[in-house]
């Protein structure tokens, strides 16, 4: 079974979203996700200071295999794009809530945050 | 859904299996990028028992084959020497391609794709009433493919020295029987290695010999980018019976010679190459970052092309693809990924074989 730490929040998208406490979340694609997509080669980030809405699509993860859409998670900004996976894309399949972060953003409503998945409910969105 | 008699192996070896045509298989047993590099630097396996083996023999087996394929059996002068082919319909477009091997002049042996194997044994049988001809499958066998630099060596070391005679000599594109099994040194990477068809009884035994003579399992994710790589068309994507083999790349592959030779859609295909083939089949190579896939458009001058098969070049870093565009094309174009224009070389539809890049 792949890793769902209990600190973060989720989408049924497969992405994972961290409330940094300050306004901002950082977000990136679950293990589970990036077990399904494979080898990752390529991402496409969104650039800094574009404003998505919830479930915009904002991101592209390219993996050996295909090409997935990564969704804002809540309506927000984007404040800082993860350089290090646009050159090395195979930290997302090595330490998918670490290194592997893809964005960060300035969260428009946070009572969005209330609507995501906690880890027990997204692990039975995975199960089903 | 279908299983080869490689199933619980793979499951062993930690595959994650996919539906294939039909085929529960393995798409890779952890990481597609680890697999490819194995093949192109050492030493891997394949299971492709799921393609189709079929046997023909009979007095004119041979006049079969010189109305049935595209190319002519007759290139074949040697045992055992293999023939790339297509067959077409009367229209001059491609049902498949397949390998020939020739054993003698009453005795072949034809591999096929799996994914087409209905309405090719089912396109076969129906032109072969007219001849005293039988077309056999041999669903009793079953195929690895070992493939690398390394996989001869290691293939030959755990042979028993009377098969290794036999089997050590045999050149690229030759292949040989030894006892029940067929070994031939063919495959589908752009590497060295072979192929080796043999009861399905002994699968299990082989497919653990090989493990531990070092030649580790490769998913069918590595196989479509090595093959990619090594500018091998995959039918269904880069062909098919919408496509004439003019267009495809694999106009090589037409036995134009002797003029007389009637086979099946030649006369659709003189007739193409007088009014002028329209379009070529290209590499391209993708200058930028991002990731080429099968059915993005192609700009070019003189019109748009469109990509066939398209990848992440793990031996390149790059993403590479297999294009249908314009004849007029130069050795620069666009292609559309997601709505923006990315610039991608043109260059011949081949990128890496043995280990290494072949592009300037």
């Amino acid at each position: 079974m792949s890793n769902v730490p209990s600190d973060l929040k989720y989408t049924k998208s497969h992405e994972w979203v961290r409330d940094n406490g300050d306004g901002t979340v950082t977000v990136g694609i679950t293990d589970h996700a990036q077990e399904l997509l494979g080898d990752l080669v390529h991402v496409d980030l969104p650039e800094v200071g574009t404003e998505f809405g919830a479930e915009d699509g904002c991101a592209v993860a390219e993996s050996v295999k295909a090409a997935s859409d990564i969704y804002a998670p809540v309506p927000g900004v984007i404040i800082e794009s993860n350089e290090a996976v646009q050159d090395s894309p195979e930290l997302i399949n090595s330490d998918p809530y670490g290194d592997g972060w893809l964005f960060v953003m300035r969260v428009d409503d946070e009572d969005a945050l209330g609507e995501l998945l906690d880890a027990e409910s997204y692990k039975a969105e995975c199960d089903e | 859904m279908q299983r080869t008699a490689l199933y619980a192996k793979h499951l062993e070896s930690g595959a994650k299996m996919v539906d294939f045509a039909g085929w529960e298989m393995p798409i890779h047993y952890g990481s597609q990028l680890q697999e490819h590099h194995q093949v192109r630097n050492d030493a891997g396996m394949f299971d492709v028992s799921h393609m189709v083996i079929l046997d023909l023999v009979g007095a004119q087996s041979k006049a079969f084959l010189h109305y049935l394929l595209a190319n002519n059996v007759d290139k074949l002068k040697e045992s055992g020497k293999a023939l790339y082919s297509c067959m077409l319909t009367p229209e001059g477009t491609v049902i498949d391609d397949l390998i020939v091997y020739f054993i003698t002049d009453t005795q072949w042996r034809i591999v096929v794709n799996a994914g087409t194997r209905d309405k090719d044994i089912a396109w076969m049988q129906q032109q072969i009433a007219t001849f005293d001809a039988t077309l056999t499958e041999r669903d009793d066998l079953s195929m690895i493919a070992a493939q690398g630099p390394n996989a001869r060596a290691k293939v030959l070391g755990i042979m028993p020295a009377d098969e290794v005679a036999i089997v050590e000599p045999l050149k690229a594109f030759y292949g040989a029987f030894v006892n029940d099994w067929f070994i031939a040194r063919t495959g589908y990477t752009g590497e060295d290695g072979f192929e080796m068809m043999f009861p399905n009884e002994q699968a299990h035994k082989v497919w653990d010999a090989l493990l531990v003579a070092g030649i580790k399992p490769i998913g069918l994710g590595a196989r479509d980018t090595l093959r990619l790589e090594a500018g091998m068309n995959l039918y269904g994507t880069d062909m098919d019976e919408t496509t004439s083999p003019l267009v495809s790349g694999l106009g090589w592959t037409i036995g134009w010679q002797p003029a007389d030779r009637n086979f099946i859609g030649r006369s659709a295909l003189e007739a193409q190459k007088a009014a002028g083939i329209p379009q070529k089949f290209v590499g391209l190579v993708l200058e930028g970052k991002g990731v080429l896939r099968s059915h993005m458009k192609v700009i070019c001058e003189g019109g748009d092309g469109e990509t066939t098969s398209g990848t992440f070049s793990p031996t390149l870093g790059v993403a590479i693809a297999l294009a249908r565009v314009p004849a007029s094309c130069g050795d620069t174009c666009e292609v559309d990924i997601r709505g923006k224009l990315h610039p991608a070389k043109v260059v011949k539809p081949v990128f890496a074989r043995n280990g290494k890049s072949v592009l300037n």
